[in-house]
């Protein structure tokens, strides 16, 4: 998995790319975490990331729960239809926010 | 499926590590290929897989992190059905222990196994023939 951020003003875009799994949650963690503990609102752009496990899932809800605690928000963009496919087996379409 | 494919197998053994996950996914996706599985079915097919090889790394050695002991996936189809079957050495698995958390419970974790339930058909604890100690065997039909 490689990344990529870009700010503007109040809001960062995480670009992540390849494929997220159990290896690579840390990783990705590691780089969206801060930001939000910054109380940036972060947009997740995933059109690059055409394969995500539970664990890729399981940092997006930790991701987005963490920045409802911060006040911040997440919003996650571009989702290939495969990841899609997987986030709406998880159920999760209506509880992140999706664009 | 073209109908050629029938009664083929094809098995492979990897480390016990979260960096194998990525060569478990490979291996599948050549086989699907080889086998000519429906590429609808292909990708939900290799993220059962994947999840399965992945509770093996998180559970069945989640006191093992440095193992040096492999694991095996062996994928099998007839023409109506797949089966995927997993070896392992790890801790013997506790069925009764092994479910997943309420899908409507929002919270991170828990969720391979859910993932797993829902793509395949049939999934059977066995205990695995020596030297194994667990063997998951899961089913699609076709």
């Amino acid at each position: 998995m490689t990344y990529k951020v870009t700010d503007e003003g109040e809001t960062s875009t995480v670009f992540l790319d390849g494929e997220i799994d159990m290896d690579k949650t840390e990783g990705a963690k590691e780089v969206i975490f801060p930001l939000i503990d910054a109380g940036k609102n972060v947009n997740l752009n995933l059109s690059n990331v055409q394969y995500m496990d539970s664990s890729g899932i399981s940092v997006l809800i930790e991701s987005h729960q963490k920045a409802l605690e911060k006040g911040t928000k997440l919003i996650v963009k571009d989702v290939s239809k495969s990841v899609l496919k997987v986030i709406m087996m998880a159920k999760l379409e209506q509880i992140l926010n999706l664009e | 499926m073209n109908t050629e494919a029938t009664n083929l197998s094809e098995k492979k053994d990897f480390l016990v590590r979260s960096s194998s996950l990525k060569d478990v996914r490979s291996f599948s996706r050549e086989v699907f290929e080889k086998f000519n599985i429906d590429e609808n079915l292909r990708e939900e097919l290799v993220l059962a897989i994947a999840e399965a090889a992945q509770n093996i790394v998180k559970h069945a050695y989640k006191d093992y992190p440095d193992t040096q002991d492999r694991m095996a996936v062996r994928i099998s189809c007839t023409d109506k059905e797949l089966e995927i079957a997993f070896f392992d050495k790890g801790k013997p698995v506790e069925e009764s222990k092994v479910k997943h958390r309420a899908i409507d419970d929002i919270k991170p974790g828990g969720l391979g196994t859910f993932f797993i339930q829902e793509i395949m058909d049939s999934i059977k604890f066995k205990e695995g023939d020596k030297p194994w100690i667990n063997n998951l065997v899961l089913t699609k039909k076709l």
